[in-house]
Parts: C-alpha cells; sequence; structure tokens
C-alpha cells in the first residue's frame, strides 16, 4: 500500500469547511484521512510547514485545442501546464477541429487524455452541430461518450429558439449549457472594449451591451424555459448585476470570470499588444471593481481560466487579425492569491472554493475536495514565495499572456493527481506518460 | 536649416504621441521647406544616399505622390513598393515584410494601411525610421499637420479658433489626427457628423459633438470637410447620399450663414456634390489645393528630421 503524509500544512477545504493545519493521509491514491496529526509507518511524509495544502483546482474552461491546433496546445501540453498551474481537473471546450460535436471525438478526447494527460480531463460537448448555432448536437450520445456539459463556447448562440431549445432538451439530462454570451451583430469587427479608449487608438469596438444583452436574454430563456445555465467569463458591471438581479429572483444561474477580468483594464491593450487581446475583451476600470465586488457577494460562483492558447503566429501580427485569448492555467492561482486573498477581497476559503468545490459541484464532477474517500488530488502551495511570470518556462505550448514578467505571489510546488506526483517542488515529473 | 535641430524620435506615427514643441520644430520646418519648394532649382542635397521606401496596403495618389516630390526636393532615392505585385499577396506577415526591407538597405519605411497600429507594429520590429502614412481609422500625422501648416497659414495663431470637423468622424484617421493637434495647439474643436458615425468616447479626446452643421458653422472660423465613403451606406450608418449630403454637405446655401473668412478644407480626393459642392470646393473659401502643395512642404520636413543627421546604415 503506497502511502504519504502531507504534514502540518495549512489544509483548505471548502467542502469539509475546513481551514488549519492538519496531516492528510494518502493511501493507494485516495485520501484515507485528515486529522491534527497523523503518525503511519512507512508513509513517504511530505514536509508542509508554512504551506498551503487545496484540493486539486478544477477548471471549468479551458482550451486544449486538440484534435487540430496542435501548434497551439495539445492534450500532453495543455494537462501539463493545468498541473503546473495546480488544476487536477480541466473542462476543455468543444471549438476544437474537429469540433467536439460527435461522440467519436469526445472519445478521442478522453482517449488520449487517459494516455498522455497528466490530469484529469473532461470534455464539453458542442451545443450545435459544427458550433454553427443552427442544429442541436448529439448532447445525449455525447454524453454518453464522457461529456459533463455543453458549449458553443468561441461563438454565441445567436438564435434565441436554438437556446431555448438547447435549454430545454438539456432538462432531460441535468446537465448545464454554457453560455458565451456575445450579440455578434453588436460586436461585429470590433477589436477591443468599445469606449474613449478604443476611439483613442482607432481601433473597433466591442460594446459591453454585447455581451449583457446576451447575459439578459439567456437569463430570461432560462426562467421561462428551465434547464440549467451556467455564463462563461463574464466581464462587465452590468452583467453581474444581471446576474445578481436573477438569482434574487430565484433564477438558476450561475456564471464565472476569469483571471484576467479581475486584474487588467482595457489600458493594458495599449502600444497595440496583442496579448491583451481577449474576448469578451478587458473592460474599465468600473467593470474591475464590479467583478471583484460580484466575486465578494457570490453573484460570481467560480473563476475559470478561459485558457486559450495561441502560437505566435497569430499574436505577432496586426491587432485587428491577431486572435482572441490568452493562456491562463499557470497564472490563475497566483493572481487570484495576489489580486484577490492578498487584497482581502477574498477569504483564502471563498478563492480556493470558487476554484474547486463549486465548479466541481457544478459539473456534479467527484472533484474538488479532500473528504476521506475522495481521489487524492491535492496541491501544495508556498503562498509566500514571490514569482516573477516568465512565458518561456511555461509547460504550455503558447505564450500569449499580458502578465509576463508580473511580479505574484503564490508558487504550486506539487500537484498529486489521485495520489501520484505530477509536480514535484515545482517541477514537473518528467517520467510521468 | 543652418541649425540642424531633429526630432528624437524614430519614427512618426501619429500627432497623439507628439509633444507641442516637435508638432512646431515639424510647421517652422515646412516653412523653410516650402520656400525651398518654390526655387527655380527645388533641390537640396541633404538627403543624398537616403533610402526611403514606400509601402502600400492600401490606393493612395495623392500622399504617395507627395511623400515621393518631398523626398526628390530633399534628393533622396524613393523605392515604391506596389502591393499587387508584392509577396504580402503570398502570405508574408508585414513583420517579414518590412525586415526584408530594410535589410535592403532603407532608412525610412513610409507605410499605409488598412488596420490601426499597423505602422506601430512595424516601427517596433525594424530599425528604420517608420513614418504613418494612414493607419486604419486611427491616424494620418502628414495630413493633420499639413491640415494645421495651412490653418496657420490662414488664420495665425489657432489657440481658440474654432475649427468644424465635418462628417464620418467614426472611421477618419485624418479627424483623428486633426483633433490630437489642434487640441494641443489650443484651438476649440467641434465635430458634426450624424450620431451613426461619432464614436463612443470622443468627447474625451477634448471636443465638442454636434449634429447641427447651421447652428455650428456661424461661428466657425475653419471647416475641415471629411470625405464619406459610400460603402459606409452599405453598412447602413447612414440612409442615402441625398439625405446625408442634405444634412452634412458643404454648399453654397449653408457657406451664407458662414462668416465671410471662413476657411474651407479638405484632405480629398472629394466626392463632388456629396460631402461639399463644386460651387465650394472651387470657391474664394476653399484652400484644398493649398493643402496639397503644403503637403510636400511638410512631408519633406518630417523626412528632414526624422532623417538627417543619422548615418545611412
Amino acid at each position: 500500500m503506497a502511502k504519504i503524509i502531507i504534514k502540518n500544512g495549512l489544509v483548505v477545504d471548502p467542502a469539509q469547511k475546513i481551514s488549519a493545519i492538519m496531516d492528510i493521509l494518502i493511501v493507494d491514491g485516495k485520501i484515507a484521512k485528515i486529522a491534527k496529526t497523523i503518525r503511519v509507518s512507512g508513509a513517504k511524509i511530505i514536509n508542509a510547514i508554512g504551506l498551503l495544502v487545496l484540493p486539486g483546482l478544477v477548471d471549468l474552461h479551458t482550451h486544449l485545442r486538440d484534435p487540430g491546433q496542435s501548434e497551439k496546445e495539445t492534450i500532453a501540453t495543455g494537462t501539463k501546464a493545468a498541473a503546473k498551474g495546480g488544476f487536477t481537473s480541466i473542462c476543455c471546450m468543444a471549438n476544437t477541429n474537429p469540433p467536439a460535436d460527435s461522440p467519436a471525438v469526445v472519445r478521442y478526447i478522453k482517449d488520449k487524455a487517459a494516455s498522455q494527460g497528466v490530469v484529469n480531463v473532461y470534455p464539453i460537448a458542442a451545443v450545435t452541430k459544427g458550433l454553427r448555432g443552427e442544429l442541436l448536437a448529439e448532447m445525449g450520445l455525447n454524453l454518453q461518450a464522457g461529456a459533463v456539459a455543453f458549449s458553443d463556447d468561441g461563438r454565441p448562440i445567436m438564435d434565441a429558439r436554438i437556446m431555448r431549445l438547447a435549454l430545454e432538451y438539456s432538462r432531460q439530462f441535468g446537465v448545464p449549457i454554457i453560455a458565451h454570451c456575445e450579440e455578434a451583430n453588436l460586436a461585429k469587427d470590433g477589436v477591443m472594449n468599445e469606449g474613449a479608449l478604443s476611439t483613442a487608438m482607432g481601433l473597433p469596438g466591442i460594446p459591453a451591451l454585447a455581451e449583457e444583452l446576451m447575459v439578459a436574454r439567456d437569463i430570461r430563456l432560462v426562467k421561462e424555459y428551465g434547464g440549467s445555465l451556467h455564463i462563461a467569463h463574464i466581464s462587465t458591471a452590468r452583467s453581474v448585476d444581471l446576474v445578481r438581479q436573477a438569482k434574487k429572483q430565484g433564477i438558476s444561474v450561475t456564471c464565472e470570470t476569469c483571471p484576467h477580468y479581475f486584474t487588467l483594464t482595457e489600458a493594458a491593450v495599449n502600444n497595440y499588444n496583442t496579448n491583451a487581446k481577449v474576448n469578451p475583451p478587458l473592460r474599465t476600470e468600473a467593470d474591475v471593481k464590479a467583478i471583484k465586488r460580484g466575486l465578494k457577494d457570490g453573484t460570481i460562483d467560480i473563476i475559470a481560466t478561459d485558457h486559450a492558447p495561441h502560437n505566435i503566429e497569430l499574436k505577432d501580427i496586426e491587432f485587428n487579425s491577431a486572435a482572441f485569448g490568452m493562456v491562463g492555467l499557470e497564472t490563475a492561482l497566483p493572481l487570484v492569491l495576489t489580486e484577490l486573498v492578498n487584497t482581502k477581497i477574498l477569504s483564502l476559503s471563498q478563492a480556493i472554493e470558487k476554484l474547486t468545490l463549486v465548479p466541481a459541484r457544478r459539473l456534479k464532477l467527484d472533484k474538488g475536495t479532500l473528504m476521506v474517500g475522495a481521489e487524492a488530488d491535492v496541491v501544495i502551495v508556498d503562498p509566500r514565495v514571490q514569482i516573477k511570470v516568465e512565458p518561456s518556462e511555461f509547460a504550455s505550448k503558447s505564450h500569449n499572456t499580458p502578465f509576463a514578467g508580473r511580479a505574484l505571489y503564490g508558487k504550486v510546488l506539487f500537484t498529486v493527481v489521485g495520489g501520484k506526483f505530477v509536480v514535484t517542488n515545482g517541477q514537473l515529473v518528467s517520467n510521468d506518460k | 536649416m543652418n541649425k540642424v535641430k531633429t526630432i528624437a524620435k524614430k519614427d512618426l506615427l501619429g500627432l497623439k504621441d507628439l509633444s507641442i514643441s516637435e508638432i512646431k520644430l515639424i510647421l517652422n520646418t515646412a516653412r523653410s521647406m516650402k520656400e525651398v519648394a518654390a526655387r527655380p532649382i527645388p533641390k537640396v542635397p541633404t538627403l543624398l544616399a537616403k533610402h526611403i521606401i514606400t509601402l502600400f496596403y492600401e490606393p493612395s495618389t495623392r500622399t504617395r505622390t507627395s511623400f515621393n516630390m518631398a523626398a526628390k526636393i530633399l534628393s533622396a532615392n524613393v523605392t515604391n513598393v506596389a502591393i499587387s505585385s508584392s509577396s504580402v499577396s503570398k502570405g508574408e506577415n508585414l513583420i517579414d515584410t518590412v525586415k526584408n526591407l530594410e535589410v535592403m538597405g532603407c532608412d525610412a519605411i513610409i507605410i499605409r494601411h488598412s488596420m490601426g497600429g499597423a505602422p506601430h507594429l512595424a516601427a517596433k520590429n525594424c530599425q528604420s525610421s517608420v513614418i504613418n502614412a494612414g493607419d486604419g481609422f486611427n491616424e494620418h500625422p502628414t495630413q493633420g499637420l499639413l491640415d494645421i501648416f495651412t490653418m496657420q497659414e490662414k488664420k495665425g495663431d489657432l489657440k481658440n479658433k474654432k475649427v468644424l470637423i465635418v462628417g464620418d468622424i467614426a472611421h477618419s484617421r485624418v479627424a483623428r489626427s486633426n483633433i490630437w493637434g489642434l487640441k494641443k495647439l489650443g484651438a476649440e474643436v467641434v465635430v458634426v457628423g450624424p450620431p451613426t458615425m461619432i464614436p463612443v468616447g470622443l468627447e474625451a479626446m477634448g471636443v465638442r459633438v454636434s449634429c447641427d452643421f447651421d447652428a455650428e458653422i456661424r461661428d466657425a472660423d475653419i471647416i475641415n470637410m471629411l470625405r464619406i465613403q459610400k460603402e459606409r451606406q452599405e453598412k447602413g450608418l447612414f440612409p442615402s447620399i441625398e439625405e446625408y449630403a442634405k444634412l452634412f454637405g458643404l454648399n453654397a446655401e449653408r457657406m451664407k450663414k458662414a462668416p465671410k473668412d471662413v476657411v474651407v478644407m479638405h484632405p480629398g480626393p472629394i466626392n463632388r456634390g456629396i460631402e461639399i459642392t463644386s460651387e465650394v470646393a472651387d470657391g474664394s473659401n476653399n484652400v484644398i489645393l493649398e493643402q496639397v502643395t503644403n503637403g510636400v512642404a511638410v512631408r519633406a520636413a518630417i523626412l528632414f528630421l526624422l532623417l538627417s543627421g543619422k548615418n545611412s546604415d
């Protein structure tokens, strides 16, 4: 029996309402015991004094680019990036090539993740065939093949009738539709947030309203027709308000935001910095404040990465032509600790909950906790170490981050997946798969 | 031109980034250049052996020719890269194109591009001076400077002078360069156009926005009419050419409401009968062809200030 004891770390497990110095015993890949002091003979001991011991993080929004865009990322590199960032479970979006709109592609992702992935991978299947927003994909068969949710992420479902049908049809499965909220006609040709800055830079803007109209529409649709709605990557103050009001009215809706939306404003695109080009676009100071308020008051349930790798050929070009998106797996946790926890916007438990328990529960994944009996997915973090973001050290195949050179707190030292060390002393374990 | 004063910058990307003293230096130098251009033999050896490339991703007659004339006054060599015959159509990206041109030994690359920020990208990736000859709807700095040069010739100090910029402000690089420069020189800038063509947050650039041409024209010192692109109508930004001409065109009847000495400008090319009638475009208040003449002097000044005193190579 392989035994590991993680000793004297600050264990934070929101599912058990634990936030205390504890020992954790792992036996045969499962959490066996969690107590003040554990003594077992023959166990490998990890000394975690001064370190955080957390459930492995769960990302609801990753783009693995596999199949079809291996120049940006693969399941192998993407899961390594996840492990380095402390994520032990990631849900990958369907906008691959071909898209994950059929059981064959869903199974391909599952199989490849089993053979080449170093963390748990859960495919999200497309809502509509070919992500075209016209006809429903085989939701039931895709679920049987291993999908955990549905999303056309990257594109909005512009036809309200199709969105209605998707919400209605998916009721039989109890699985959420993850909505990319963007009114495409209003956003047309836009490449950054619309406002004084886009005007001053001479770039076409994407109005905040393009997001908000669709947030409002989808909230009304789910109220009217039922189903389960999760809104991806919200970025504006009024989107937060819309979700807040909906929740007050008892409408069943959840939402996520991403680290860049509580850290950066549109000013990051100054000098035509394509690494800050993302969709939805970075917004204003007031929006950033509102996102933080939404995180604090619980309106925003989940922090997801929207890890969107792009090769340099798609970034080192004219701003208008550059691809939208930024990598996020390897910077998310330090950004949460630095921007939300150290600034006391969220308590450590609240922050960890939004990165573990809540996303896991939302998709009914048996993850995100250190409960006895759970698969031993654990991450050990030194919260006091200051790191400098160095894209060339990323495990991700792509380096498109606006955070290069930024000093952040929090270094992932160990990532354990099912009792197996994938990251040790901050380095990927190389003989792994 | 005895004392060589130059601009510390490598590139001219926009009026947004120029200081007031840099703008004044360019305008003063342009006055000298205008004098040179008017000589019987309009040529000085200042930029002999300098090599300038024009790289135009969008069609242009006036701006490209103007840069060519300016370079010739200063004895520089010019190569015009024609986009149809370039490798861009084979898929080469901007950075590669610029680097290839540079290693052939050029001192300046003059770029026109349909996307805002393209010259900035080029500038970051080469040692040569990059001059923005119009990028998307961001800036057209040499046009902005020649407009201001012409305004000063006609009206002197522009402080508190009321300048109307009329037309499609949202998609106009000329408007933006005018606004940045004019605000730095203390002018009052009022933009006039249909609300669908006024970009969000424009007031932050220090201008006033109006839709009432007839009201604004009464005390205007200068009217800068922008070219209306007919394809904007197809995109639904205004209902018809007729309606646009009626509401925002400059015609003889509207001119009656303006002060007698108002200066009428247009960056060209003109859509006669749409944003401006022939009667006004050719009328006594217009300085449209003088703008074109001044364009050569202003561009010569910019080439001189960026390239003289810097080692070839």
